[in-house]
């Protein structure tokens, strides 16, 4: 609908940005979707939240006090400062610093972009995998959707987590050593991918054997449309939907994952802390008394995944016909 | 039924045969193990010699088959990194996560039914709210945060729990259990809390789902309409329904309990089957890495098995719906 409303905005000539803007606006705070967005208080802060953090981790190198990733601009005499409120604590470190002198703040913004950044991209990637195999095992169906399927079969009765590890572990192993630390965050970008392509491959492989024999489909084929434009340009967009929700629901799963493999040491290298690679070193320091390196990216990555999910509970809810 | 048995069997075989060609894959692509064994100072004849030892000379093909028979036997070599029997290191953990995952898994059990039947009763009252929200957070916080964050209330705040290894352990044959002492309990608290806590709240909001679901239908308010007192409806009619599924996903939980303890001991230094893979990764020590993968996928593959072979047998609309998919 929103696509459509644009689409005879644009054709206007005259005056044509100020009616495409309205237009823009009018489709997405008066759709249903917004209705149902600011009716719900909890969506309407965790959507707030997840806004400010996103851009916050955007920005992170525009807005942060210090730049954690540059070596030269660290004190060591500054090192394992407490957060402003407590004694000893500075408002050059409102949140204290680490063992190198690194400023919490700093690392914790920088570690939030790095969790996001490989979250979105792992999520762009299993959606990738898993739609284009979902599309094709739904829309092939015969050997070539029993062979996609048992595939996403066996892999979905072992956790992600597991998989991931595995793919990690085993892509590490193959490659060049000296190369490791340059390609480790595209290796657990798609380590992660990987874990979660079949969420979607399923769904999507569902709502396709569903499309296929409809009508509309049926004609493109009798009227002789290649395969792939039928699956790309009209099975695809009516499976958008639930792809959506799979998506949000899977960027939480994926922040946890990075954060976990991060925290077990394998996912991405310690020059690039993540928020599971604080958490990793800030345990260390946890029995001298120093929480404040543990606490503030643990409860940054809580408040992060909480936000996600809940906006994915409602997202999902929303876009369920069967609860209107 | 028969030929759904051999059916699932064979399609068991054929994951355990996927894992193995992947465990033994590794084994292969794996740079250079003798270098991780040995010391600077090793000459390169030293080296040969142990390359011929160890067998990693011999084709590919003659290289599988070795693995596949020898794990069968539960033979997978010697650990690179600490020149003793794969099989013999494995048996020494293998007591100290089963039984974190066990403890784990009846908590989880124990705690969560109970909320999940509560909730599932008083689902507008404050207290089962509550439960539902704080669910929520045992679901979405990542497992080690949740150990992280235990570690820092109760061992480093309060002072109360010890934060890593498994306390005392006293050795029944081969079977190495820490369950004897108080402070092997002390020290098992807070790991199998962290590894409980995310499969309860899915129990907990699997038994809610389900008891809303039950106590629609018309059985539950025939029961009323008899004038049965409430404890009877909600346990003996409604409770027991829901048991089906719920018993169902505990034993496949069993399972992710099983690989998530990687995950927990490592927080816990908890000397099991994970921490071991996870050291076992850093030093790329494969014939362990193999190993746990090949024992991991077994645990699953049987869990899945039996689980699915008890559903078939427990719910017999299932058996209808499958034999009339299959045509039979």
């Amino acid at each position: 609908m929103a696509i459509k409303e644009g689409a005879t905005d644009a054709g206007l000539t005259a005056g044509a940005s100020a009616g495409l803007l309205r237009g823009a606006w009018r489709s997405v705070f008066g759709s249903d979707l917004w209705y149902s967005f600011t009716r719900s208080k909890i969506t309407v802060i965790s959507g707030a939240i997840t806004l400010v953090l996103v851009v916050s981790a955007l920005l992170a190198p525009m807005i942060s006090p210090q730049n954690p990733l540059d070596l030269s601009s660290l004190n060591l005499l500054d090192a394992l400062d407490p957060p402003v409120w407590m004694e000893g604590g500075s408002f050059d470190y409102p949140l204290g610093t680490d063992g190198q002198g690194r400023d919490m703040l700093s690392a914790i913004l920088f570690g939030a972009r790095l969790s996001l950044i490989v979250g979105f991209a792992s999520v762009v990637f299993a959606l990738i995998m898993g739609v284009s195999l979902g599309l094709i095992a739904g829309y092939r169906g015969g050997i070539v959707d029993g062979i996609i399927m048992r595939f996403a079969d066996v892999q979905l009765s072992f956790p992600a987590i597991l998989i991931a590890l595995l793919v990690d572990g085993i892509a590490r192993s193959v490659l060049p050593h000296d190369l490791q630390d340059q390609i480790a965050t595209y290796v657990l970008i798609i380590a992660i991918g990987v874990s979660g392509w079949v969420q979607f491959a399923r769904t999507v492989r569902g709502s396709t054997m569903v499309e296929k024999s409809k009508e509309y489909v049926q004609a493109a084929r009798v009227i002789g449309v290649h395969p792939i434009r039928i699956m790309l340009g009209h099975v695809l967009p009516n499976v958008t939907g639930p792809v959506m929700v799979i998506a949000t629901i899977y960027l939480a799963v994926a922040i946890i994952t990075e954060a976990t493999l991060s925290f077990l040491g394998v996912g991405v290298p310690a020059t690039q802390p993540s928020l599971g690679t604080l958490i990793r070193i800030g345990g260390n320091f946890l029995f001298s008394g120093e929480w404040w390196i543990t606490l503030f990216p643990a409860v940054m990555l809580a408040v992060l995944v909480l936000a996600v999910n809940l906006l994915g509970d409602w997202l999902r809810d929303a876009l369920n016909p069967k609860l209107r | 039924m028969i030929a759904f048995i051999i059916h699932r069997l064979v399609q068991s075989v054929a994951v355990m045969l996927v894992v193995a060609l992947i465990a033994f894959a590794l084994f292969n692509f794996v740079g250079d193990p003798i270098n991780n064994m040995v010391g600077q100072d090793t000459t390169a004849i030293q080296r040969d010699q142990l390359r011929a030892d160890l067998g990693l000379n011999d084709s590919v093909v003659v290289q599988f088959a070795r693995f596949v028979g020898h794990a069968a036997r539960g033979q997978f070599g010697l650990s690179y990194e600490q020149a003793r029997p794969v099989s013999q290191l494995i048996l020494e953990k293998m007591p100290a996560t089963l039984e974190l995952s066990l403890i784990a898994a009846a908590m989880a059990l124990l705690a969560g039914l109970p909320m999940g039947v509560y909730t599932g009763l008083h689902r507008e009252g404050f207290i089962a709210r509550t439960m539902m929200a704080v669910s929520l957070i045992g679901v979405s916080l990542p497992t080690f945060l949740i150990g992280i964050l235990l570690i820092l209330i109760f061992a480093v705040v309060l002072g109360w729990l010890p934060s890593y290894g498994r306390g005392p352990v006293v050795q029944l044959g081969w079977w190495s259990t820490g369950l004897l002492s108080v402070d092997g309990w002390r020290a098992v608290i807070l790991p199998a809390i962290t590894l409980a806590l995310f499969q309860m709240t899915l129990i907990m909001r699997l038994v809610r789902a389900e008891m809303l679901e039950v106590l629609r239908t018309d059985y539950i308010k025939f029961a009323r309409a008899r004038g049965l007192p409430n404890r009877v409806v909600n346990f003996g009619h409604a409770l027991k329904n829901t048991m089906v599924p719920v018993i169902t996903i505990t034993g496949l939980q069993l399972g992710s309990i099983i690989a998530f303890s990687i995950i927990t001991e490592s927080v816990f230094q908890w000397p099991g089957m994970g921490l071991m893979f996870i050291q076992a990764v850093s030093f790329a020590d494969i014939p362990v890495m193999s190993a746990y993968l090949v024992l991991i996928a077994l645990f699953f593959v049987v869990i899945n098995l039996v689980v699915d072979l008890l559903y078939y047998v427990v719910d017999p609309r299932l058996r209808i719906n499958r034999d009339a998919a299959h045509g039979n």
